[in-house]
């Protein structure tokens, strides 16, 4: 993993500026070509026509997630999509296309508020664990280890249980149930590679030259670990979606008068399935699928392309020289 | 192979592995009881509705031993555990271990088959697609696989409910037997499948493995898409190995070169792939459970937190937790066996 960071490294360190290392960040990302490519741009592409559809709910929604009336006309119950209600109407007579809408507005704001959380908890953490190391690193790993060991999903179910009695049952209760869970995600992975890269000649001529450790890590080593952090994220994102949902699905989630969740909406259609009624849980379910598919093509795009070890290239098949052999036996 | 200095770095490992366990559980057990001590509101007053009368709740605070400092419960709560005493529920007086007994045992008849049904899928997909990497089959493997993966569990059980269930008639929906089935059965072990073939009870293991199969197939399905992708990416991580090239060289065909060399090695870390999985199938089982009323113990997990339970809550977590670390600690027995490198 670190044979690449290496020579950008030297640079960072030297210009002070974000911009190369920004530009050096992405370089990959231009580069992607065939099946990588592909997998980046559809992902992105669908992540952010679901972040313009949260944005323009209010616009685009043809009523409010929690209408069950227009002009004093109230909607049908378990209507079938029709031209009035596209994707038809729920038992509470709400139209079915309006809470999908306003569903992607909940999940924005969930997974906004965790992954801030938890990269601003996990990342820290890795950075002074993976580089001071000794006592303190071993019991973070320890009690990182015992909560990654733990399904994480019951993890979320029990924050999310005791947090619902002292907050209630919001936006910041469920975003802070998924966090817990994925913190020890991003510390382990930050920690391993700070620890890679501790004793690099660069780090080591760094402190040699009288670098506090805080300025060590702030200018040598966060910009290589920060690279792990975006395909992380992603997929991360991915993952609460689905962690947000489960907890929709099993009633810890969203209260359904503070926003419409599609998790929520799904658990609801679960008795309309034995008559048949397929459209109150297909279309909030599609919605999970294809939010999480977009985010997740983004992740292992954004993977394949800046983690060297799957990165291929057009002419990779010239490449795999006994030149670059070592290297790449090196990284494993 | 069985050399002395390999029997006693095997034993060493295996000793060293097992020290490690005392402090996990021990954080998983300190974890667990805080999480459920800093609880807001009484535990006791919550489980009975909030409405009994004080003089109730303190009687069976004094029962349970709610009434004592917190360090001399955390002391009791540790050395009941350590004696194998998971604690009683509040609202049914039921004692944990029989949960895990009787619910434990159709969670794991369900985990096991879609387990099955999770490698068998997710090992054939993920081959083929590290095996013919950049063509079509490649494409549609993995897609499957980030598809099925982005399917939240109860959203494929629904539809699963909706197309086989009520639409075609073809699969029971809920429950794990019949009634009649479940009158008639008699429970050995509690495992459906196993009790039915004890008894050569033919009709009941025909009406047990149908109801199984929805479930099973539901959860082993989203469960395949993470092996899918761990088995292709480990797959052409293989094929790139110095001795793949040297088999090539020696002339061998290149179906045996795949066969023997590369998916032989690509699968040695799905072993350890399992074991996590198994972290991630159980988080799963709760889902399946509460869409298909799996009577499991993630579907009694979701009975006793909307009853606010907190005996309960805690001894079921607690269970997960212990079943997560003894996999985990097997599943590095195994792969310590199997690849000598692993040993440390």
């Amino acid at each position: 993993m670190a044979a690449p960071a290496e020579a950008p490294a030297l640079e960072t360190a030297r210009g002070r500026s974000l911009l190369p290392g920004l530009r050096r960040t992405l370089a990959p990302i231009r580069e992607a070509r065939g099946m990588p490519r592909t997998m980046l741009w559809l992902g992105a592409a669908i992540t952010l026509a679901f972040i313009l559809v949260a944005f323009l709910a209010p616009v685009i929604s043809p009523y409010a997630f929690d209408a069950y009336e227009a002009n004093g006309k109230r909607f049908p119950q378990l209507a079938p999509p029709s031209s009035s209600h596209l994707f038809g109407t729920t038992v509470q007579s709400t139209d079915v296309l309006s809470r999908v809408i306003w569903g992607a507005q909940t999940e924005l704001k969930v997974v906004i508020v965790s992954l801030a959380l938890s990269i601003s908890v996990g990342v820290p953490l890795g950075l002074i664990s993976g580089y001071f190391g000794g006592k303190l690193d071993r019991t973070l790993v320890l009690i990182m280890d015992a909560m990654f060991a733990f399904p994480f999903l019951l993890l979320a179910i029990v924050i999310a249980f005791m947090l619902s009695g002292r907050i209630g049952q919001g936006i910041l209760t469920a975003a802070i149930a998924i966090t817990v869970a994925y913190i020890p995600l991003y510390f382990r992975v930050i920690r391993n590679h700070v620890n890679s890269i501790k004793e690099e000649t660069y780090v080591e001529a760094a402190r040699a030259l009288g670098a506090r450790p805080f300025t060590v890590i702030r200018k040598y080593v966060f910009f290589n670990v920060i690279q792990n952090v975006p395909p992380l994220a992603t997929l991360n994102a991915a993952d609460a979606i689905l962690t947000l949902a489960a907890l929709g699905f099993l009633g810890y989630g969203i209260q359904p008068s503070q926003g419409a969740e599609w998790g929520y909406d799904i658990q609801r259609a679960v008795s309309d399935t034995s008559s048949g009624i397929w459209w109150t849980g297909l279309f909030p379910g599609l919605a999970i699928v294809l939010l999480v598919t977009g985010l997740t093509l983004l992740g292992e795009g954004l993977n394949e392309t800046m983690n060297p070890i799957l990165r291929h290239r057009v002419r990779g098949k010239v490449e795999l020289t006994p030149a670059s052999t070592p290297a790449e036996a090196e990284v494993e | 192979m069985a050399s002395v200095a390999k029997g006693t770095s095997l034993r060493q490992y295996a000793l060293t592995r097992l020290a490690l366990v005392l402090p996990m559980v021990f954080i998983l057990l300190t974890m667990v009881f805080l999480l459920m001590r800093v609880a807001p509101g009484d535990p006791i007053d919550a489980s009975l509705g909030g409405h009994a009368p004080p003089a109730v709740i303190e009687q069976i605070k004094k029962q349970l031993g709610y009434d004592k400092p917190i360090y001399v419960q955390y002391l009791s709560y540790m050395g009941n555990v350590a004696r194998g005493n998971f604690g009683t529920t509040i609202t049914d007086r039921r004692p944990i271990t029989d949960i895990i007994k009787v619910n434990g045992a159709a969670t794991l008849e369900l985990t096991f088959y879609a387990m099955l049904v999770a490698l068998t899928v997710g090992i054939t997909l993920g081959l083929l697609a590290g095996r013919f990497r950049d063509t079509p089959m490649d494409t549609g493997g993995r897609l499957f696989g980030i598809v099925i993966y982005a399917t939240p569990i109860f959203f494929l059980g629904l539809m699963a409910q909706l197309f086989f269930g009520s639409f075609l008639g073809w699969l029971p929906v809920s429950d794990r037997a019949s009634p009649i089935t479940q009158a008639t059965l008699v429970t050995h072990t509690n495992i459906y499948t196993i009790d039915a073939i004890w008894d050569r009870n033919w009709s009941a293991l025909k009406d047990v493995m149908l109801h199984m199969i929805l479930p099973a197939v539901t959860l082993g399905l989203v469960t395949a898409g993470v092996f899918i992708r761990l088995v292709r990416v480990n797959v052409i991580r293989t094929m790139r190995d110095d001795y793949i090239e040297a088999a090539r060289a020696r002339g061998i065909s290149e179906r045996a070169v795949v066969r023997k060399h590369a998916f032989r090695n690509a699968l040695v870390p799905v072993i350890t792939i399992v074991g996590l999985q198994v972290a991630i199938l159980l988080g799963g089982a709760v889902l399946t459970e509460t869409t298909f009323n799996w009577p499991g113990i993630g579907h009694e997990l979701v009975n006793y937190i909307s009853n606010r339970d907190y005996a309960a809550v805690q001894g079921i977590i607690l269970a997960f937790a212990l079943v997560v670390v003894a996999v985990s600690v097997i599943i590095d027995f195994v792969s310590a066996y199997i690849d000598p490198r692993i040993r440390y």
